[in-house]
């Protein structure tokens, strides 16, 4: 299933509520397109909610890290919330889990930019 | 085009994304059948893919006179999966560690890490020209 982003606005915040899989050529240029879009804009502060991707490949984590990276250097902050059991093995697996700011609750992710 | 002989199923495709989704669902499939748990088939899943990707895009770089060439076989044993690439060659010792802290906010190269650390085995072979990998999953007693 090919990757789908909902954009919502919660006191401040952007959270992109994603769905599908986030590989190579499926996911992957959609999420850095999103992610460079809100920072262009402005937005500093953006929750990505993993909790309906299943599937990310190493092409995906690549442009997680991207995005964290990105939005760092531009002053904002990406972070991320409700990971499922194989992206979060996958983010403990590679270390990645160590670069995020990660939230199970959505009102503490979005308490934290604050 | 495809081939199959005694369970063990020969591929030789072009390089381009829709053969990595053809090799990665074939992968899925003989994972599923094999009776390897959720995270077993995703495990099997994703390490095929990234190797699939390796030889048509970093491999063959897409190129459409180049093909890719994979097999795969359940040994009763194993998952065995065999995927070849006609490109200049991949020293395996020669990548980053991904794990490195300067390494660790690297948009790319955790590919081979990935294969590694789901497969029981990874050997790399060199053709001249390409590179053949050879991928193996040991399967639990009594899957099927």
């Amino acid at each position: 299933m090919a990757l789908t982003i909902a954009s919502r606005e919660v006191d401040g915040v952007t959270v992109l509520d994603l769905s599908g899989r986030i590989t190579l050529g499926e996911g992957s240029v959609q999420l850095r397109d999103a992610i460079r879009d809100l920072i262009a804009k402005g937005q500093k502060n953006i929750l990505l909610n993993l909790g309906e991707v299943n599937y990310i490949d190493s092409s995906g984590l690549g442009e997680l890290v991207s995005a964290y990276t990105t939005a760092k250097n531009q002053g904002a902050a990406v972070k991320l919330l409700s990971l499922t059991k194989k992206v979060q093995d996958l983010l403990q697996l590679t270390k990645l889990y160590t670069v995020f700011d990660i939230y199970d609750d959505e009102a503490k992710g979005i308490g934290s930019y604050k | 085009m495809s081939a199959t002989s005694k369970g063990r199923q020969s591929f030789r495709l072009d390089s381009t994304m829709d053969s990595v989704a053809e090799v990665e669902a074939a992968a899925e499939k003989l994972a599923t059948e094999a009776g390897l748990d959720e995270d077993g088939c995703f495990h099997v899943t994703i390490a095929v893919r990234e190797a699939a990707i390796n030889a048509a895009m970093h491999g063959n770089k897409l190129d459409p006179a180049k093909k890719i060439d994979v097999s795969l076989e359940n040994t009763g044993d194993a998952l065995v999966f065999v995927i070849a690439d006609e490109g200049e060659g991949l020293d395996p010792d020669s990548l980053p560690d991904p794990l490195a802290p300067d390494n660790l906010l690297r948009g790319s190269g955790r590919g081979i890490f990935l294969i590694r650390s789901f497969m029981d085995e990874v050997n790399f072979r060199q053709l001249h020209p390409g590179t053949e990998m050879t991928l193996v999953k040991h399967l639990p007693p009594g899957a099927l």
